[in-house]
């Protein structure tokens, strides 16, 4: 499904933010990318929609190979990549409905997205999507009047309403609360494996992506350090990937103890 | 900042002696220098002159009061002109103003290297002119009258507004424009959706402080020809009227603080 070769990301400073990544993602894979601040995580995921310029390697979505894309079919395949943001990035000043529909720019023309004139199927859709994520009440709400948790389920709906292959979630918790952050990533779970979505989601919280994801990638200076189950992911990984500190704590304990130990030691 | 450790106690003074020294200096320059100005001002006034103004502030004063009340019949039409000549101004001005405002900014110019620095070259001649001078030249070139007016309204504040836009421009939050991008969205339509909403709040408060400003500023075109009410009052006070005179100031006045009100209340509506 996706397919990374080489990937290599080198900005103007002559940091290597992404030393020649390989990476293959099956269709339908939801995937957990960790690391410390600055391991290139964000690159990474930039690099596939090309936010940000790769320098090098190749990254290829379906038979689509993304790197060498002129301008007008890149916006083609964006079409096809759903991107989910730290800080929601919603248009602040327009309703949840115009943000929810922004997710079909490129698929409708400049006059009828301008006078809002959507297809009438693009409506139902997004009336479907804040149906699903049980924001339809706020339909008319301007983002600005929402909180953070329903912030990112308007995000969620406007990543999936371009109906992608691929759902990039760059930090979808970072700014949310334990609880909320739980709900936003077994929402996003959820609807990935409903619609058989590959997706990569960058994190820094290891527990939550422990619970929620079937394969995890640890990510150093740009290369990865580690591939495997979420169970993988013992002390001497996790020292590895973000140095030496007591992990004891951070990673997910086992059935037998009660939830709420691990809601303790969770957090 | 300097630490100092004598006798086992550390001290902290903000300056070292030399810099504080250096620092009394300054101010004592700069006291002379004003002490020496004051002196050459004084000597090249005539404070006959100065003296004397008292008396005839008080002579006109007297002379101006009270206002000729029934003048006002005649001025009806000239502050229509002058309120229209503001806002005509304004709206031309803020058609200018956006796009020179995008091409300006540094997040949206198609080219920084060439586009930029034209844009912002006719932001700073629009600018550094004023709409006094405007006035004067060109009623020069299309004649006196209130189309003159316009225009030279219209070109003062197409600098002002595209200068204000632009900023307003590059302090937007880039990443709200990134999830347009990441959509597959046109250039066109990142602007529509990721740009603009952004910018409205600050477009309707720069247009709407532009359009009080240029009330008051064309109350004063008609002393040169430009028209609206400047044209009576300059006639008033060629025929030394003061009567008139200090009628016409009481409606600019009414009018100015019609226009301080209106804006007020469309700018809280806004945002």
């Amino acid at each position: 499904m996706v397919r990374l070769e080489k990937l290599t990301k080198t900005y103007k400073t002559g940091d290597q933010a992404l030393k020649a990544v390989d990476l293959d993602i099956p269709e339908g894979q939801v995937l957990a990318l960790i690391g410390p601040s600055g391991a290139g995580k964000s690159t990474l995921i930039r690099c596939l929609n090309r936010l940000v310029e790769p320098t090098g390697g190749k990254a290829w979505l379906g038979e689509t190979e993304l790197t060498s894309l002129s301008q007008g079919r890149l916006r083609k395949a964006r079409r096809r990549i759903g991107m989910i943001f730290q800080e929601y990035a919603l248009v602040e000043r327009l309703t949840v409905m115009e943000n929810v529909l922004s997710g079909r720019l490129g698929y409708v023309g400049f006059w009828r997205s301008f006078l809002r004139r959507y297809p009438q199927k693009d409506v139902d859709e997004a009336f479907r999507l804040l149906d699903r994520v049980g924001l339809l009440h706020m339909a008319d709400k301007r983002a600005d009047e929402l909180s953070g948790g329903q912030r990112q389920r308007v995000g969620i709906c406007r990543a999936l309403i371009q109906d992608p292959d691929l759902l990039l979630v760059d930090e979808p918790t970072a700014s949310l609360d334990p609880k909320t952050s739980r709900q936003i990533m077994r929402l996003i779970v959820e609807l990935c494996q409903e619609r058989r979505l590959a997706a990569i989601i960058n994190i820094h919280d290891v527990a939550l992506a422990q619970m929620f994801v079937q394969r995890v990638i640890g990510l150093e200076f740009g290369s990865v350090v580690f591939d495997g189950a979420p169970d993988g992911l013992t002390p001497d990984v996790l020292t590895q990937i973000y140095g030496e500190e007591d992990w004891e704590a951070t990673i997910q304990k086992d059935e037998g103890r009660s939830s709420e130990e691990v809601e303790e030691s969770a957090w | 900042m300097v630490t100092l450790q004598k006798e086992g106690v550390m001290s902290w003074r903000r300056r070292t002696t030399g810099r504080a020294l250096l620092g009394w200096f300054g101010w004592l320059m700069g006291v002379a220098l004003f002490m020496y100005c004051w002196q050459q001002i004084s000597a090249s006034t005539t404070w006959f002159f100065v003296w004397d103004a008292p008396r005839v502030a008080e002579d006109i004063w007297s002379r101006a009061t009270p206002p000729r009340w029934e003048y006002i019949a005649k001025l009806g039409r000239p502050i229509w002109d002058t309120l229209n000549i503001a806002t005509l101004g304004t709206l031309i001005a803020l058609c200018f103003a956006v796009p020179v405002a995008f091409l300006a900014a540094r997040n949206t110019t198609p080219s920084a290297l060439f586009i930029r620095p034209i844009a912002l070259l006719i932001i700073v001649s629009s600018r550094s002119i004023n709409s006094l001078i405007w006035a004067l030249l060109l009623i020069a070139i299309i004649g006196p009258g209130v189309f003159a007016g316009i225009a030279a309204i219209a070109i003062r504040s197409i600098g002002f507004c595209a200068k204000l836009l632009y900023e307003a421009i590059e302090e937007i939050d880039e990443t709200q424009v990134e999830a347009i991008v990441a959509t597959g969205a046109s250039r066109w339509q990142v602007m529509a959706y990721g740009i603009v909403p952004q910018i409205m709040p600050a477009f309707a408060g720069i247009a709407v402080f532009r359009w009080d400003i240029n009330i008051r500023e064309s109350t004063v075109l008609g002393l040169v020809g430009a028209g609206g009410i400047g044209l009576q009052l300059s006639a008033s006070l060629n025929v030394l009227a003061w009567p008139q005179v200090s009628l016409i100031l009481l409606v600019i006045l009414a009018a100015v603080v019609l226009g301080e009100w209106v804006s007020a209340k469309i700018r809280g509506a806004i945002i």
